[in-house]
């Protein structure tokens, strides 16, 4: 059955550049336009979460091209939907790439749907710009993460609940959703607690479904592991749709946040617009931008969605601003290099400092990752978050995890001569491989 | 703050509150702290010490003071001690819970005056616990921490069992020996209230799968249409009740308390009509034909999400908990929260209702007697189309109502149908095809076995012990729990 599969796919890849070649001669016609690839789900589980980045692509692609597009040509969005499923990712990612002939991808959210698309991206070269948080472990050439890696989210809220100010916690909750992101965003959690010196006993990992609705046993649990006299802290990886039912029943069960706050990584405004987030008061969440910075540029960022949107209920988020950052530096890149071939492209990109959101520069460093500001930020009754802290400078994205003892020794430089995503410094080889 | 607290002014309570709620604001212009009141696009001032007006800033004017939850914490425990001469008993209860979570050699003297003047029993007995914590964590002498232990040890609950935990790492002697036997005792009732708890969570997991799953008892249990698109009638229900929820917010607040009652009938029609038009449109010309109808109903799924997500956006929805939906009360050491309990006894309701039409209304009779023999019921003179119609109406309805309830606990997504359609089959399947009451036990049975495993197991072994179970069971009794007889099974 695969391999027929996979057959008809090379077929109709072959047949599709037999086309691609009958059809250079009136597709020069299209050559005053830059074609840019949109890989969301538009559709299915993820369409809540991925609809509202494919929206702020093309807003900025329209400001792009008010401003005069890029290198003379005007902007040109190719928008597909791999409908949430993650083999349809890798095929649409190959139609963007050998038949629209897009100069970048933005896309993804998941990352079992990156896993699925990287090895159309390395076999056809091209470029694909990430804008999810993610658990790290990865270094891709063809890759550009613009959301944050473990160290620029995970790491800083521990050290927060940690301090101080967050309430000096000694006892952890490692809640999440049951994929690649919360495993290993807890695995290097629960290798990073431990260093501090957190005994095993204080650390409670559990692990529900995509979409979990019933959280009755679990906050009961929580409940429970939280009244041994010590400090607790939950830290929720839990994904998606399942927040709602997670927080209604902690405000149900009684859970305030003075005793049991609730840290998370994948709650930002959008998840908590369908919530009454009066009883949340006082959780919080780790992210790099939050709607309600005040600075120039995000006011003027917040007034532009919404008269793109053409509504000023629809909230602003975090990916979206990783989508701004990726997009102004591939911008920049381009205009840099002088023309869009990725290969070109890829090295121009590196270096390449842009504006974001929060007040300051980001930058694109060898190893794909950016620079960040991270963000502590409380929940308020409006729906938005307040920050309660903030790193003081801004934070480099590591993608080898320097807690996991698998990945420990790798670093990743993609400039000559070293041009590797996975060196072993240890054995001073190119090929390591971390814990996925 | 400790030592404003400590003034024991009552005129403190009211800026340390404001505080607490993110209401403390300072003006820009002369650094002078106002409580702000936003109203429409400014904020109203008051007095902080007298809590009168004194004016309006825009929010550019004005910068709130930021608080954070060891601050909120901090500003709780200090008014804890101010209003425990508060006239209101309920004030008076929260701050002696207050005290016994935050314990203080301090706090002594202040409970022993308003133990001493207390007339509540109840109150008095709180605060009693109250002292007592802090006695054990002040420098008094063993037989006055000896009393204390016996007295919280009396309380038996989670709190207790945190305090007692402390004083047992920080204490020694007899002290140290009272308190381990004190948590040998409350661990050992606790465990019989984890089983109580554990049941309840799985009679009130059962209500939900019931509810999702009854309205699909009449479509697949009795008509046999194989109806993908019901998680989508549920869907729909929800949605119904958002709008509800909407009109109401914006025209008519009063009503909010009422919003679901409004919209229990208004989703049952809404359901009950797209119910019908697919029957009318789409499934009465597959009858007979399980794959095709399991395939076109399929695609009738994705088109109703589709259609919600074009008109409401794919975002969630925020629908609220009436008032008397929200919260959880005690019994003993179980904590019920009220939208589970209603949920419940809504469930067992709608059942009854059901059963009732279908064993005690000439309909239901009707729709009985095509399901067990289609021509000698239309040579009867019944019209069979109409009842066929009917009934999936009747089931699409039901799966509407059902969306009411579920909007109450999940969130309401257009993907909100999805998660329930599995669940669904899966009870009608064990309960047995075709008989309400098998889908009751169904319903409950799996509930309770899922968070009994849940537990042991973790959420996601959990579910897949159920499927591999339910599997099970099918091998040994393919027609499910309570088997049909009739010839309709037969042919």
């Amino acid at each position: 059955m695969r391999g027929s599969f996979s057959t008809i796919t090379k077929m109709f890849s072959a047949g599709a550049v037999t086309a691609g070649l009958l059809m250079s001669v009136p597709a020069r016609a299209a050559d005053d336009t830059i074609k840019v690839g949109i890989l969301h789900s538009l559709s299915g589980t993820m369409a809540i979460s991925e609809t509202t980045l494919k929206d702020a692509m093309l807003m900025l692609i329209d400001e792009q091209n008010a401003k005069g597009g890029l290198l003379g040509k005007k902007l040109e969005a190719v928008v597909v939907d791999p409908a949430s499923n993650w083999p349809l990712f890798a095929e649409k990612a190959r139609e963007l790439i050998s038949k629209d002939k897009v100069a970048a991808v933005f896309g993804c959210w998941t990352s079992v749907s990156r896993k699925s698309v990287l090895p159309v991206f390395s076999e056809l070269d091209n470029i694909l710009f990430y804008p999810v948080q993610y658990e790290g472990e990865e270094s891709e050439r063809n890759v550009f993460y613009t959301g944050a890696a473990p160290n620029q989210q995970a790491i800083p809220a521990v050290d927060y609940l940690m301090s101080e100010d967050g309430g000096s916690v000694k006892r952890w909750v490692l809640e999440g959703t049951d994929y690649v992101y919360p495993r290993t965003t807890n695995k290097i959690l629960e290798a990073y607690l431990k260093a501090k010196g957190v005994a095993a006993e204080d650390i409670m990992v559990n692990y529900t479904p995509f979409g979990f609705s019933d959280w009755q046993t679990e906050v009961a649990a929580i409940k429970k592991f939280g009244s041994a006299g010590k400090k607790t802290a939950v830290v929720s990886t839990v994904n998606g749709d399942a927040n709602v039912p997670f927080y209604k029943e902690l405000g149900n069960q009684g859970i305030m946040a003075e005793d049991i706050p609730v840290m998370a990584f994948s709650v930002g405004e959008e998840e908590l617009a369908g919530l009454d987030t009066a009883p949340l008061v006082g959780h919080l969440a780790a992210w790099n931008y939050f709607q309600s910075i005040d600075t120039p540029e995000n006011a003027k960022f917040i007034a532009d969605w919404h008269k793109f949107i053409k509504s000023d209920k629809r909230t602003t988020n975090d990916p979206m601003e990783a989508h701004y950052v990726g997009f102004n530096m591939w911008v920049k890149a381009v205009e840099k290099a002088g023309t869009t071939d990725p290969d070109k492209v890829i090295d121009a990109v590196i270096g390449v400092s842009v504006p974001n959101l929060t007040g300051g520069y980001s930058t694109m460093m060898p190893n794909h990752h950016i620079t960040k500001p991270v963000l502590i930020g409380e929940i308020q009754a409006d729906g938005q978050f307040e920050t309660v802290s903030q790193t003081p400078g801004l934070v480099m994205g590591d993608e080898w995890s320097d807690y996991l003892a698998d990945s420990k020794d790798l670093i990743s430089d993609w400039r000559a001569p070293l041009s590797c995503g996975n060196f072993n410094v240890a054995t001073g080889k190119c090929g390591g491989k971390g814990t996925n | 703050m400790r030592e404003l607290a400590a003034t024991g002014d009552t005129a403190v309570e009211r800026p340390l509150g404001a505080l607490a709620e993110g209401d403390l604001y300072v003006r820009k212009a002369d650094s002078l702290v106002f409580i702000g009141k936003a109203a429409g696009g400014s904020v109203a001032l008051l007095d902080p010490l007298s809590g009168e007006k004194s004016g309006d800033a825009a929010k550019s004017e004005i910068t709130k003071i930021k608080v954070n939850n060891t601050l909120r914490r901090a500003i709780r425990d200090a008014l804890g001690t101010l209003t425990l001469g508060a006239k209101d008993p309920a004030a008076r209860i929260a701050a002696a819970d207050t005290m016994f979570r935050t314990p203080d050699a301090t706090n002594i003297e202040p409970l022993d005056a308003a133990i001493a003047s207390e007339t509540v029993a109840s109150v008095k007995a709180l605060l009693e616990q109250a002292r007592a914590a802090s006695v054990l964590v002040s420098d008094r002498p063993e037989t006055d921490k000896l009393a204390a232990v016996a007295l919280i040890g009396g309380r038996g609950d989670r709190n207790a069992l945190s305090l007692l935990t402390a004083v047992e790492a920080n204490s020694e002697g007899a002290v140290k020996d009272a308190a381990t036997a004190a948590i040998a005792s409350i661990n050992s009732t606790l465990a019989l209230w984890d089983a109580g708890q554990n049941i309840w969570y799985g009679v009130s997991l059962g209500s939900v799968l019931l509810l999702a799953a009854i309205g699909l008892a009449i479509t697949f249990g009795v008509m046999g249409v194989i109806n993908m698109a019901h998680g989508e009638m549920v869907m729909l229900g929800a949605y119904t009740t958002f709008v509800v929820q909407e009109v109401i917010r914006n025209s008519f607040p009063d009503l909010f308390d009422w919003s679901l009652v409004i919209a229990l009938p208004l989703a049952f029609s809404v359901a009950a009509l797209v119910g019908l038009v697919i029957e009318r449109g789409v499934i009465r010309f597959l009858y007979g034909r399980p794959l095709e109808t399991l395939l076109a109903t399929w695609g009738v799924s994705l088109i109703l999400q589709q259609a919600v997500r074009t008109i409401f956006g794919p975002t969630n929805q925020e629908v609220g908990n009436p008032s008397w939906m929200s919260g959880s009360f005690g019994i003993g050491q179980l904590a019920v929260t009220w939208n589970r309990l209603w949920i419940l006894v809504f469930a067992l309701g709608v059942f009854a209702v059901l059963l009732y039409v279908m064993k005690r209304t000439p309909w239901g009779l009707q729709m009985r007697a095509v399901t067990a023999n289609r021509r000698m019921a239309a040579s009867m003179g019944i019209r069979t189309p109409w009842v066929d119609a009917l009934t999936f109406a009747l089931g699409s309805g039901i799966a509407g109502i059902a969306g009411v309830a579920l909007s109450q606990i999940d969130n309401v997504s257009p993907n909100l149908g999805r998660g329930y359609i599995i669940d669904s089959f899966m009870v009608v399947v064990f309960g047995g095809v075709g008989n309400l009451w098998g889908t009751l036990v169904g319903a409950f049975s799996l509930g309770i076995v899922n968070k009994f495993l849940e537990p042991y197991a973790g959420a996601v072994l959990g579910k897949i012990v159920v499927l591999v179970l339910i599997i099970l069971f099918i091998q040994k009794r393919p027609r499910g729990l309570f088997a049909l007889k009739g010839r309709s099974v037969e042919a």
